[in-house]
């Protein structure tokens, strides 16, 4: 499934609903005006709808997603002060240096600590519940990914590996923590 | 530098308001407290309105407040630092009368979060951290965020289940006396136990509603608040801090490190040692938005030694008459957490207890005449501590 099936069926549960629900009300009340069912209290209804989709700069980091998309991750590296940044940043503010180096990532960790999201965000209805968890990995940084792993077996401080994975249904390159 | 007292305070019933708009809502408030001070629109200088807005219809929230209000043409702005918005609009006025430019300025704190549809209240509540590393891929929601740190404290430090639900217990305790609060009635540790998983471990019960609500504070100098009031309640200080934007840059999951180092700032400014803390105050208000940030807060503000927080709750340290009174207007857990309106609801109710105003049933012992907020922005993406005491700062 791609994400136009995805937008589709998203659109089918709720905007269309949503919208059948206005055109209703203004056929019998000559507004979009209901009625809040506990209180009784009137509530005019948006006719307008926001929908927003940001479109980010990503060209100092670009390298990141070259190399994800051939299986490896990388952080990038100050020459001068050492520090590896994860979420990768092509400037060290403190040198005030830009242009830093890439490493790529052992992959190798420990899970630091982890969550199960069970009530979950309009934009993730589509998955099943996932676990999001944090590993610090060898290198000495933290990553937040998904857990691909059974609930059951998880633990904090179970040893990780970080690797590159394609997020269904919408087929796109990410990664994730699996227990190794 | 001026002294800076608070003069007058406005709370409206937190819930789902949808008899109201968000400037009706507003006016609620900010009525109140102009009758409290017994002061007119004209007589304040300047107005904050502490509004995190999104949820809402408005834009500009801080105009079309005060176009109802009748406050234009004073000057405002709207003020955003995340859930310690109603604080950081404090510290605007606060900062304008102690400079002098100043002197009597009016802080609104306002959400309405009932605006938006369920799901699109949590969608914007997870994006409210590192949008892009964190959430664009891997979708946290807000107890999402908090509930890293309590599986954390869980393997660190043993806590129980029960440890945090002894928190949401003693906040629906007390929530039920306050006529403000969205949830009026008292729970069982059974009940919350049953409660639904939201963000293993963290359960419906751990977390604060989604909620409408708005609060007032009339904040003026010395010489002004000496003509029109017996009884002012004086800010001794304020600290605040940053965080890191992305959560997977924090250390331990043990401690939210901005809120130890607001803290930290506070209290050398009032000269109160972080190690007896406690001793200081009669009572305090901290961000309890899940039950698990109300332990950190213990730990963070010194009440209790690193790694003993969860206890507090359990064994009735932090209820009336314990060690230190924590939340006992019911906390945002039981009273809500309408975002923009927290940090100011959190002054209102501490300077109503130190005057011996608070509800029946969550009133506190005054006897230092001291109380302090702690308001946490995000999870611990901001932080503001503040210090209220009924004696006229030194300095
Ligand atoms: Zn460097």
């Amino acid at each position: 499934m791609g994400t136009v099936e995805i937008k589709e069926k998203q659109f089918n549960e709720i905007d269309k609903r949503m919208l059948e629900q206005i055109d209703q009300l203004i056929k019998t009340s000559g507004m979009p005006i209901i009625r809040e069912p506990k209180t009784n209290n009137p509530l005019w209804v948006d006719v307008r709808d926001l929908t927003q989709r940001y479109v980010i700069p990503i060209g100092k980091i670009y390298k990141f997603f070259e190399y994800l998309n051939q299986g490896k991750l990388i952080g990038t590296k100050c020459p001068k002060c050492g520090t590896i940044y994860f979420p990768p940043q092509d400037d060290c503010t403190s040198c005030r240096l830009s242009g830093l180096t890439t490493v790529e990532l052992s992959g190798e960790g420990e899970l630091l600590t982890y969550t199960i999201i069970t009530v979950k965000p309009l934009s993730f209805m589509h998955y099943q519940d996932y676990i999001v968890g944090i590993a610090r990995l060898k290198e000495g940084i933290n990553v937040l990914a998904w857990v691909n792993e059974n609930p059951k077996n998880i633990q904090v401080g179970m040893k990780v590996k970080l690797s590159v994975a394609k997020r269904e249904p919408e087929g796109y390159i990410t990664y994730e923590l699996r227990r190794t | 530098m001026s002294n800076v007292a608070i003069v007058g305070t406005g709370h409206t019933k937190f819930g789902v308001r949808t008899d109201v708009n968000l400037q009706e809502l507003a006016w609620e408030a900010v009525k109140q407290a102009l009758e409290e001070a017994n002061l007119e629109q004209k007589d304040i200088e300047m107005f904050v309105v502490g509004n995190a807005g999104g949820w809402s219809s408005e834009p500009l929230s801080a105009i079309a407040i005060g176009e109802y209000c009748n406050l234009a043409p004073k000057g405002t702005m709207r003020v955003e630092a995340a859930c310690a918005t109603g604080s950081a609009a404090i510290r605007i006025a606060y900062q304008a009368i102690k400079s002098g430019e100043a002197k009597v300025a009016l802080v609104i704190g306002v959400e309405q979060m009932n605006q938006s549809p369920h799901p699109v209240a949590v969608e914007m509540m997870g994006r409210a951290g590192n949008y892009f590393w964190e959430f664009e891929n891997f979708g946290l929601t807000f107890p999402g965020y908090y509930a890293l740190y309590a599986t954390r404290r869980m393997a660190k430090y043993g806590m129980k289940e029960e440890d945090l639900g002894s928190v949401a217990v003693k906040n629906h305790y007390y929530g039920s006396y306050n006529p403000y609060a969205t949830f009026q009635k008292q729970i069982k540790m059974e009940d919350y136990s049953k409660s639904r998983v939201v963000a293993y471990p963290l359960k419906l019960y751990d977390a604060c509603p989604i909620t409408d609500g708005a609060a007032a504070l009339i904040l003026a100098s010395e010489e002004v608040a000496r003509k029109i009031t017996d009884s002012p309640v004086w800010i001794v200080s304020q600290g605040f801090a940053s965080g890191t934007i992305n959560l997977s840059k924090r250390e331990e999951f043990l401690t939210i490190d901005a809120s130890r180092v607001a803290t930290e700032e506070a209290y050398r400014r009032a000269k109160i040692d972080f190690n007896d803390a406690w001793r200081y105050f009669d009572v305090a208000d901290v961000h309890d938005c899940f039950t698990i940030a109300e332990i950190m807060a213990y730990e963070d503000l010194g009440f209790a030694k690193r790694g003993e927080g969860h206890l507090m709750a359990g064994n009735g340290e932090t209820y009336i008459g314990g060690k230190i009174p924590v939340n006992v207007d019911g906390g945002l857990k039981a009273k809500g957490h309408p975002i923009g309106a927290t940090g100011v609801s959190m002054a209102v109710s501490i300077t109503r207890q130190l005057l011996y105003r608070a509800h029946k049933g969550t009133q506190a012992d005054i006897r230092n005449g001291m109380g302090i907020t702690h308001n946490v922005g995000g999870t611990g993406h901001y932080a503001y501590i503040t210090i209220y005491s009924t004696r006229k700062p030194s300095a």
